[in-house]
């Protein structure tokens, strides 16, 4: 385990690096004047001069690089045009991008894994056939489109739901009412994704020749299900769940837009409008790392629910 | 969504996969859908027919095609299907009723919301498919020599191609568009680009798979040069999984293009018809319950995307079957 462990987290830094390069290269690899487009075309020359330097392009490249680095490592990212550090932004977008991601996961994954398995002991019913293809058509359609309706049929009809996700007071009770809608457009996205993850996952777990033992044992339903279909069935959720969790933090921008909410994606789409560079990098590689981790927890805990997978890591 | 049943995790609201290094999680296609008959050409058409056959009979398959076949009628045919301009004021007057003066109603500005739904079909139509066949060409070549020669090369392009999946799309996207510009082609060009590496990942997988079979085996016994192998012996066994793949992707780019006009990132002029951008200046309109003006465009955005996901689906199904 711990052999797998430091080869998963070497492969994280070499991401990680890899991907410092990419964000650093892309101000140097634009057409033109990138500074002219980031600040529009009205912008004076002398905010041309700031957001030239806010790119960094004034630096030779490693310059720009050793920067990019220096930033994530000690976590500044520079000052905006307004005199204000970026980081002091970056932490309450971060806050409130928290607290819709954790309402949304309290959301999601009871009732996606329930909808899951449900849909695969009932395999070719149609109750089955109405939670996969229900979740289908929702997860295919856009968050924002899935936020427009619930704002329109619901938050404007019901008093109960608020229309802008940031609640006025400082009451748990208020905040989570205001961010209920947004949360149930997340769900709407991500319920059938996950279902349906969960469903294969079951499916293939009930088929197995350990799980058929179980039952000729003797073992009533609930025992089989609690000590041996589980941990295998979970395993695919567990992993998408850490792939996505990048997603829910930083993957949200057209939906704050939709209910006003200041998070990362929002923090992302005013760096933009302020012409704000150094803040739209920060957030872009703040949503980075935390992918990172979370697909690194997700799969150093499906290493433990399955010790066969430490060995095979790498020979993908 | 159509491969969310075999673990690539194509399918969610953002469309990458399950962590490469995750081997708890099925390989994307270890188990080629294709069935592979390197016994003679016949016996694969005979099975293609088959899966046509099963495709056809589909009744998802046919109201997918149905509901993207209107859409592309109306991006091509736009006045077939409606007689007003799409900045023309119509009778009814602005923020007047649907299904009174006007079908659909009138938005804010006194445009028609039928006729701009109908006009708005082109802008994403174009973007979408182009952005698609573009990754789905680059994302292809890049798997299947990635995965038939391997080597310090493929370790090195996978590091960087799990680096840029890192990102959501559509930041990505955004950090681009907003350094880079935000013309037609440089959105096209955008998409594109961050497409190829989910693509890369699971046709590489598949070209592995399908590189420890006899059939590669016997060929470079035979020896046949790499090019000709990975060519004219590997990638028709993947086919399937190509047009799998292009069929989902095809729904995930609708769904960035329309995100990103929505989040003003497209085009200069906010007065075209374009459905992300309408819902953009009309959802504002929802508080003073005028909800039409933007719940009908975002109603095609949903459609166009459900139907092509319909048709992502029945593909999938059809060659699993």
């Amino acid at each position: 385990m711990l052999k797998f462990i430091a080869r998963r987290l070497f492969l994280a830094v070499v991401t990680l690096a890899i991907l410092l390069v990419i964000i650093t290269a892309i101000p140097n690899l634009a057409p033109g004047d990138p500074a002219r487009k980031v600040a529009g075309g009205t912008a004076s020359p002398e905010r041309l001069a700031q957001v030239t330097e806010d790119l960094g392009l004034n630096d030779s490249i490693p310059q720009q690089l050793a920067n990019t680095a220096k930033s994530v490592l000690t976590l500044d990212f520079g000052t905006s045009a307004a005199g204000q550090p970026v980081s002091d932004i970056l932490w309450s977008s971060l806050g409130n991008s928290t607290k819709l991601v954790v309402l949304s996961l309290v959301l999601i994954v009871p009732l996606s894994i329930l909808g899951g398995l449900i849909a695969a002991f009932k395999k070719d019913t149609w109750l089955d056939r109405v939670i996969v293809n229900v979740g289908v058509a929702f997860s295919a359609v856009p968050d924002f489109v899935a936020g427009v309706f619930l704002l329109a049929f619901l938050g404007v009809p019901y008093e109960f739901f608020k229309t802008q996700a940031s609640a006025p007071g400082e009451g748990p009770i208020t905040q989570i009412q205001h961010l209920l809608l947004p949360a149930l457009a997340v769900l709407a996205v991500y319920f059938g994704y996950l279902a349906r993850i969960t469903r294969a996952g079951t499916i293939n777990a009930l088929d197995a020749d350990y799980t058929r033992t179980a039952f000729m044992r003797g073992l009533s339903t609930r025992k089989v299900f609690r000590n041996h279909v589980a941990r295998n069935a979970l395993q695919p959720t567990v992993a998408v769940l850490g792939t996505q969790l990048g997603y829910l933090f930083g993957g949200m921008v057209a939906l704050e837009k939709v209910f006003n909410y200041p998070g990362v994606g929002k923090m992302i789409l005013d760096a933009v409008e302020g012409a704000n560079y150094p803040a739209l990098r920060a957030g872009v590689l703040t949503v980075a790392i935390i992918y990172m981790l979370a697909t690194l927890a997700a799969d150093l805990l499906v290493a433990y629910m399955n010790p066969r997978t430490r060995q095979s890591l790498g020979d993908n | 969504m159509s491969t969310g049943d075999s673990g690539t995790g194509a399918a969610g609201p953002a469309p990458q996969s399950v962590s490469q290094d995750l081997p708890g999680a099925p390989a994307p296609a270890a188990k080629s859908d294709t069935p592979k008959n390197d016994g003679g050409r016949s016996g694969r058409n005979q099975i293609r027919r088959e899966q046509r056959r099963v495709l056809f009979a589909s009744p998802a398959f046919i109201i997918g095609v149905l509901i993207v076949l209107f859409w592309i009628v109306a991006a091509i045919f736009p006045t077939l299907l409606t007689s007003a301009g799409e900045k023309e004021f119509v009778e009814a007057g602005p923020n007047s009723k649907p299904f009174g003066d006007s079908w659909l109603g009138t938005d804010s500005s006194g445009w028609d919301v039928y006729t701009r739904i109908i006009y708005g079909a082109r802008p994403i139509l174009i973007v979408a498919p182009i952005a698609t066949a573009l990754a789905i060409i680059v994302g292809t070549l890049l798997g299947l020599i990635m995965g038939y020669y391997r080597g310090w090369v493929d370790e090195v392009l996978s590091r960087v191609l799990e680096a840029i999946l890192s990102i959501p799309v559509i930041l990505m996207a955004i950090l681009v568009v907003t350094t880079f510009g935000k013309s037609t082609p440089i959105i096209v060009g955008t998409i594109a680009l961050l497409f190829v590496p989910a693509i890369t990942r699971t046709i590489r997988s598949a070209s592995i798979a399908e590189s420890d079979l006899d059939y590669v085996t016997s060929a470079k016994m035979r020896g046949e040069s790499g090019l000709f192998i990975v060519s004219r012996e590997i990638l028709p066994n993947v086919v399937g999984l190509v047009v799998v793949e292009l069929t989902v992707r095809l729904g995930y780019a609708i769904f960035t293009y329309a995100t990103l006009a929505f989040l003003g990132f497209v085009g200069a002029n906010v007065t075209d018809a374009d459905w992300g951008v309408d819902v953009a200046q009309q959802f504002n309109q929802i508080v003073n319950d005028r909800w039409w003006s933007s719940i009908f465009p975002a109603t095609a955005i949903a459609s166009l995307v459900i139907g092509v996901n319909l048709i992502a689906d029945s593909i999938d199904k059809a060659l699993k079957s």
